[in-house]
């Protein structure tokens, strides 16, 4: 089924003074949408958390909102770096962050596994070199 | 549009409004639009924080508050005055001066809020215990930051404290007293509370988390400042009297509820917008490690409110010398546990949601409206300038849709382009026309115009 509102929001690396204003966006639209209390909150935390990691993180991407009759579609995708390990980046406190990012309070290892644990459906692929790409779901009770 | 129908002790004077956009743009929740010459408050989203009233030049927005005749309908009357009425006398001594000073202009009994928010302080600490409330816990004694949350943030309503406010706690300990020193009934017996703002009237007339208010009606500080200031300044004796604490006095300024509640952890952020980002922290879950968020619609706290006499910087240093000069007493010693078992202290009702934001019940219907919003906007200048009478372009493309603009010709530069439009083509037909009569002669600008 196509999606209802697609958005793409392009998030640049290390800029973060805009940093927050895509996951605002997106949060603004659901609320519009009467996406209310639990799934609201989920899309919160997950949104802001992946747009911090592009900005952190990557060397720039977007973040891409659809939002379907039944379900919250975020897709973050990059141009780089990549991640090696992945299994190591899903860990809880597990972080790369530079000092820069540090010094601004992020940088805790909590990003990936708190976009798993928020969404209902969590994917993420991932290629040295090229980039990655995280899709969540979040089912429309 | 959907006019007032719910009760706001903010409103319009339609006779001074003279249809200007400062209201307009000043409004912390978008809840004014200006359509036929006047403004109209949109009953849905008026959080009645009086930013309004502050920035109307014309004095069109009015805040209704009760008379001094309006008490007389009680056998009997007892003031509550909020702490930041301490504050409006620079070179007080003591607050008993001014609650002296009340029972002088009429009331039968006074009855310190100070003391309910010494109450209210040490039943919010018990109710801290309980960490299945989700952190940080959120202050509910600023009526217009809890229905800000209730519009904007309603997924953060279940971080809200389920206290009841200082005045509410205040007005069941003064009446029942009074009942039982006087030997009469609850009701011959008025309860009004000297108000800082409009929040709290609307608070006292439509409650949020109670069924029913304690409390009668409000009495703006601003109405009895002048009658009240003789006294205050010839009171000379002492009266012997118990006051509240300075941690209660301190809730009349931004900081002093957090300060007493959870001084170890906790954040207190004053002004809407300034609540409205730091209340984004919380929804991003960046605040989890905080205790308690003191959140005030007005800057520097109530003393800030729209119904106050005196400067809220000059207001909140008198607050601060008048607490340095109190002695040292805490709400955990001062109020005893007993207290909070003999009086209601908790909420009866929950925190509703509401819904204002939605585009429509339906979610297939919303996002459809949501993506002819989107179509609107394109066409939209983005000067956010107000003489559509909308806020912002975005809030104009929203009206739209909800029906409560009839067309983008409203939008008075897309009505500019389209006039262009039609003069361009006005000359292109009547060059048309000439050149039909045979006639020679060509306007050279007209010439260019038609060749493109």
């Amino acid at each position: 089924m196509d999606a209802l509102i697609q958005n793409t929001y392009p998030v640049k690396a290390a800029d973060y003074t805009s940093a927050g204003r895509a996951s605002a966006d997106i949060k603004r639209r659901l609320k519009q949408l009467g996406v209310s209390g639990d799934v609201l909150r989920r899309v919160a935390v997950a949104s802001y958390e992946v747009e911090l990691n592009l900005v952190i993180h990557s060397e720039g991407g977007e973040l891409e909102l659809a939002v379907f009759p039944d379900r919250v579609q975020l897709v973050s995708s990059d141009v780089g770096p990549g991640i090696p390990d992945l299994s190591l980046a899903m860990k809880e406190g597990w972080s790369t962050a530079n000092d820069e990012a540090r010094s601004l309070g992020f940088g805790a290892g909590m990003g990936l596994p708190n976009m798993k644990r928020n969404a209902d459906d969590f994917a993420i692929e991932s290629e040295v070199g090229k980039g990655t790409v995280i899709t969540m779901g979040f089912r429309l009770a | 549009m959907p006019e007032q129908t719910r009760y706001h002790s903010v409103r319009l004077d339609k006779e001074r409004c003279r249809g200007c956009t400062n209201c307009l743009k000043h409004c912390p929740t978008e809840a004014i639009r200006v359509r036929g010459g006047r403004a109209h408050i949109l009953d849905s989203l008026c959080i009645d924080c009086g930013e309004c009233i502050r920035i109307c030049d014309y004095h069109a927005k009015v805040a209704v508050t009760d008379t001094l005749e309006d008490i007389r309908r009680f056998r009997y009357t007892i003031a509550l005055p909020a702490p930041t009425l301490y504050g409006q006398f620079r070179t007080l001594k003591k607050p008993v001066y001014v609650l002296e000073a009340l029972k002088k202009i009429g009331f039968d009994d006074v009855f310190e809020v100070a003391r309910g928010a010494d109450v209210v302080t040490r039943a919010i600490r018990e109710r801290l215990r309980d960490t299945s409330i989700p952190r940080p816990v959120i202050s509910s004694a600023c009526p217009a930051v809890v229905r800000l949350i209730q519009v904007r943030f309603p997924e953060l309503l279940e971080h809200v404290i389920d206290i009841r406010q200082p005045m509410e706690v205040a007005a069941s300990i003064a009446r029942r007293r009074f009942c039982k020193a006087h030997d009469c009934a609850p009701e011959d017996v008025g309860c009004f509370f000297i108000t800082p703002c409009p929040a709290k009237m609307t608070a006292i007339r439509r409650p949020i988390g109670q069924a029913k208010s304690a409390l009668d009606g409000a009495i703006s500080i601003m109405d009895i400042y002048g009658l009240l200031l003789p006294h205050v300044e010839a009171m000379q004796n002492d009266p012997d009297f118990v006051p509240a604490t300075p941690y209660g006095v301190a809730w009349a300024t931004s900081d002093g509820e957090a300060n007493a509640v959870s001084p170890g952890s906790s954040l207190s952020v004053d002004g809407i917008p300034n609540v409205i980002r730091v209340l984004e922290e919380v929804e991003n879950n960046k605040l989890r490690d905080l205790e308690y968020l003191e959140g005030n619609a007005c800057i520097g706290g109530c003393v800030g409110g729209a119904l106050v006499f005196e400067n809220n910087y000059v207001a909140k240093a008198a607050i601060r010398r008048l607490v340095a000069d109190m002695p040292k007493r805490h709400p955990d010693t001062d109020v005893s546990a007993a207290m909070l078992n003999k009086y209601p202290m908790k909420n009866d009702l929950p925190f509703e949601p509401n819904a204002a934001m939605r585009l429509d019940d339906n979610l297939v219907v919303a996002m459809q409206k949501m993506n002819r919003m989107n179509q609107i906007m394109d066409h939209l200048p983005g000067y956010d300038c107000g003489s559509c009478g909308s806020p912002t372009c975005k809030s104009f493309a929203e009206d739209i849709v909800r029906g409560f603009v009839a067309s983008e010709m409203d939008c008075v530069h897309l009505m500019k382009e389209k006039i262009r439009h039609m003069a361009e083509d006005m000359v292109t037909l009547a060059q048309s026309a000439i050149d039909l009569g045979g006639k020679k002669e060509e306007h050279p600008e007209a010439a260019n115009r038609s060749q493109k």
